[in-house]
C-alpha cells in the first residue's frame, strides 16, 4: 500500500491488474458454480444456475474493462497508507474472534477496544485495556441482561452477573 | 377513507407514550451519529437491527426512520463547525457553512440548516403521505416484469449514473450481486456458493456486510492515514438567532430545496447527496448575491440542507410503496422490515395500515423533536465533536462487533465481518463506492425472483420484459442512465458527475 507519491499516477496502473485478476477469479468461480448446478429451468427457462452464469460473465467483462482502463487513463494517486495502525485494528478483530469463546465477550471485546485505540495512537495499554473491559462489561450488562441479546459469557460475566 | 383520516389514525398510534419514546431515542441517536464524523445513519440502523429482534416492530421501524431523519439534521452541524461532513449528504453544506462559521456567523448557519431541515422534513413527509396511496394504486397493476424493470433501474442509478467512474460503480454492484447468490435459492431450494459450510446456507447477512463495510472499513481507512492532529472545531460564538435578512434570504431557498429534494429521493434517482448538490447549484444561479458564494452565502446552507432532508423523506416513497430501496440506509431499513416478517409494498398498506400510517405520522412528530434537539440544545451536540478519535473509533468497533456477535456468535460470522471490513477498506482506498454493494446484496435476490417469475409466466419468452409500456419505458430509462454518463465522461464533461458522487448514505 505504500509507494504512491502524491501527484503522480502510474501508467499502466499495477493495482488495476490485481483488481482485474480478483474480479476474473470471482467471475470464473460463479461460472463454474452456475454450470455445476443441474439446471431445471422449468417454465422460466432460467433455473438456479442462470444468475451465477450472468453475474459471473458480468464480472469477467468488468475485469477486461479494468485492464483496458489501466492502459488508457491515469489513476489518481491514493493517500499514503500506514501499515502499523492497520495491523493493530486487524489484529484486534482477529484476537476478539479467537478469544470470544474461551474468555467471554467482555475480555475479548476489551482487547479489541484497546487494540483499536492503539491503532489510533493511544498505545498506553495499561489505561486502554481496563477501560475497554469495563466498557464492554457495561455493554454486556445492558444488551445481554436488559435487551435479551445472547452474548457469550466468560468468567468475569459469570462472576459479576451470575450464571 | 382519505389520506387525512389515515393520517389522523396514524397520529393516534404515534402519540402513544412508548412510540413517542422510540421516536425520541431514534432522533437523538440519529442526531448524534450525524454529528460524529465517520458514522452515518446506514451504519447506525445496521448496528441496531440485531438489538431490536425482541422489540415492538412498529416502534423499532419508527426508531430507524428517526435515525435517518436525525442523521440528516446532525450532519450539518459537523459540516458547519468542523468542515468535515458528518455524513455524505452534508458535503455541500460545508462549502458555505464552514465559511460562515469562520466569519463568526456559525449560529445563523446552524439555525438556517435546522429550520430548513424542519420545513423540508414537514412538507416532504406530508407529500409522502399524500403521494403514497396513489403509488400504491399504481403498484397494484405492476407485475413481476415491471418490478424487475424497476429494480434494474435502481441498480443503474445507485451504481453507474453518478460518481467518477461507471466502471467502479458497476464493479461494486456486481460484487454485491455475487455475494447475494450465496445461500439457498429462494425459488428452488438449491444451495449455491455455500461450499458445504452450513453457516453460508442462510446467505450473507445484510447487517454483517453493512457493518463491516461502513464501520470496520471506515475505521481502517481513517487509521491508515496515520496520525493527524485533530481537526479544529470552530467554537460557536454568539446567538443562533437569524436576522431579518437571513430569514428573507433563507425561506425561498428552503422551499426550492424541498421541491428539488423530494422528487429526487422519491424517484429511484440516487440519494440525498445528489439532491443537495443540485440544490446548491440552483441557489448559486438564482441568488441575488452570487458574489457571496464561496465566502459564506446563507442560501448555500439553507437550500442543500432542506434538499437532503426532503430527499430522505422522498426515499421512503419507493421503500414503503414498492419495497424498493434506493439508498444504503433504505436498503438496511428494508432488512429491518424483513426481520419482523413484513414486506413493504402495496400489500402492507392494506394489511398493516396502523403500522404504515403510524410510521408516517410519527415522522411528523420526529421533525418537531429534531427542531427542539437541534436549536436550543445545539451546544450539547457540539461537545460530541471534542471526543478524541481513539476513544470514538474503539467504541464504534466494539458496537460493530456487538451486533454480529448478538445475532450469531460464530467464528464464521466474525470472520466475514473481518474479511468484508478489509474489503471495504480496500474499496475506499481505490475509490469504489460502498452503497452499490449493500443495495446489490439486498435487491439482487428480489430482482432474480421477479425475473424468473416473469419468464415463467411468459413460458421463457424474454420479449415479455419489454412487452408493456411501463416496463419498456423503465428499462429504456435504465439504459439511458447507464449510457449517457459514459458518453459525458468520454467527452470530458464528467466533472459534474463526479462531484455528485453518491456515497455512503
Amino acid at each position: 500500500m505504500t509507494g504512491f507519491t502524491p501527484g503522480t499516477g502510474r501508467r499502466p496502473d499495477g493495482a488495476a491488474f490485481i483488481i482485474a485478476a480478483c474480479l476474473a477469479a470471482l467471475g470464473l468461480l460463479l461460472l463454474r458454480e452456475g454450470f455445476a448446478i443441474p439446471d431445471k429451468g422449468g417454465y422460466a427457462g432460467v433455473g438456479s444456475g442462470g444468475m451465477p452464469k450472468v453475474i459471473g460473465a458480468g464480472l469477467i467483462g468488468l475485469a477486461l474493462w479494468h485492464v483496458a482502463a489501466a492502459f488508457r487513463s491515469r489513476e489518481p494517486s491514493r493517500p499514503r497508507q500506514q501499515p502499523v495502525p492497520l495491523m493493530w485494528i486487524i489484529g484486534g478483530l482477529a484476537l476478539q474472534l479467537i478469544l470470544l469463546k474461551p474468555l467471554g465477550f467482555s475480555v475479548a471485546s476489551g482487547l479489541l477496544f484497546a487494540c483499536t485505540a492503539a491503532g489510533f495512537g493511544k498505545r498506553n495499554l495499561w489505561l486502554t485495556l481496563p477501560v475497554g473491559v469495563a466498557f464492554a462489561l457495561g455493554v454486556y450488562g445492558v444488551f445481554d441482561r436488559l435487551l435479551q441479546l445472547n452474548l457469550p459469557a466468560g468468567w468475569i460475566e459469570t462472576l459479576i452477573f451470575g450464571g | 377513507m382519505g389520506t387525512f383520516d389515515f393520517l389522523l389514525q396514524g397520529l393516534s398510534v404515534a402519540l402513544q407514550p412508548m412510540i413517542l419514546l422510540y421516536a425520541l431515542i431514534g432522533v437523538t441517536l440519529g442526531t448524534a451519529v450525524g454529528v460524529l464524523p465517520g458514522i452515518g445513519p446506514a451504519l447506525t440502523v445496521a448496528l441496531l437491527l440485531p438489538v431490536t429482534y425482541g422489540l415492538d416492530p412498529a416502534g423499532s421501524l419508527i426508531m430507524f426512520a428517526g435515525i435517518y431523519y436525525g442523521g440528516m439534521y446532525g450532519g450539518s452541524t459537523t459540516s458547519i463547525l468542523l468542515n468535515t461532513p458528518g455524513e455524505s449528504a452534508s458535503i455541500v453544506t460545508a462549502l458555505e457553512g464552514n465559511k460562515m462559521a469562520r466569519a463568526g456567523r456559525g449560529g445563523p448557519a446552524l439555525a438556517t440548516a435546522a429550520i430548513g431541515s424542519f420545513v423540508a422534513g414537514l412538507l416532504a413527509t406530508l407529500a409522502l403521505a399524500f403521494l403514497a396511496p396513489h403509488i400504491v394504486k399504481l403498484a397494484l397493476v405492476f407485475g413481476p416484469r415491471e418490478y424487475f424493470a424497476l429494480m434494474v433501474l435502481a441498480f443503474v442509478t445507485v451504481s453507474a449514473a453518478f460518481g467518477d467512474s461507471t466502471m467502479k460503480g458497476l464493479t461494486s454492484l456486481f460484487v454485491g450481486l455475487a455475494l447475494a447468490l450465496v445461500g439457498i435459492d429462494g425459488l428452488t431450494g438449491q444451495a449455491r456458493l455455500s461450499f458445504d459450510v452450513p453457516q453460508l446456507l442462510d446467505g450473507i447477512e445484510v447487517t454483517t456486510l453493512a457493518v463491516a463495510m461502513f464501520a470496520v472499513g471506515e475505521a481502517l481507512f481513517v487509521a491508515g492515514q496515520g496520525m493527524r492532529p485533530d481537526d479544529t472545531v470552530h467554537s460557536l460564538k454568539g446567538s443562533v438567532r437569524m436576522t431579518k435578512t437571513d430569514w428573507s434570504r433563507s425561506w425561498r431557498a428552503w422551499l426550492r430545496g424541498t421541491a428539488i429534494g423530494f422528487p429526487i429521493g422519491a424517484m429511484p434517482a440516487g440519494g440525498a447527496d445528489i439532491a443537495s448538490f443540485l440544490s446548491y447549484g440552483t441557489e448559486k444561479r438564482m441568488s441575488k448575491h452570487p458574489e457571496e458564494f464561496g465566502h459564506g452565502a446563507i442560501e448555500g446552507v439553507a437550500g442543500p440542507e432542506a434538499a437532503n432532508n426532503a430527499a430522505a423523506a422522498g426515499t421512503l416513497v419507493p421503500l414503503l410503496t414498492l419495497g424498493l430501496p434506493t439508498t444504503a440506509t433504505a436498503a438496511i431499513m428494508l432488512a429491518g422490515f424483513q426481520q419482523f416478517g413484513l414486506q413493504p409494498g402495496p400489500l402492507l398498506f392494506a394489511t398493516a395500515p396502523q403500522l404504515v400510517w403510524g410510521l408516517i405520522a410519527s415522522l411528523l412528530i420526529a421533525n418537531v423533536m429534531l427542531l427542539v434537539l437541534n436549536l436550543p440544545l445545539i451546544r450539547l451536540w457540539v461537545k460530541l465533536l471534542t471526543i478524541p478519535r481513539h476513544w470514538l473509533y474503539a467504541g464504534i468497533l466494539l458496537f460493530a462487533t456487538l451486533g454480529t456477535i448478538g445475532v450469531n456468535p460464530s467464528p464464521v460470522e466474525l470472520s466475514m465481518l473481518l474479511i468484508f471490513g478489509v474489503m471495504g477498506y480496500l474499496m475506499r482506498l481505490f475509490g469504489y463506492p460502498i452503497a452499490p454493494v449493500v443495495v446489490g446484496l439486498i435487491l439482487g435476490p428480489m430482482a432474480e425472483q421477479q425475473l424468473r417469475r416473469a419468464l415463467a409466466i411468459a413460458q421463457g419468452d424474454w420479449t415479455t420484459l419489454v412487452s408493456t409500456p411501463v416496463s419498456a419505458t423503465l428499462l429504456g430509462i435504465a439504459v439511458l442512465a447507464l449510457v449517457v454518463p459514459i458518453i459525458l465522461r468520454l467527452r470530458d464533461k464528467g466533472a459534474v458527475l463526479s462531484q455528485i458522487a453518491s456515497d455512503a448514505d
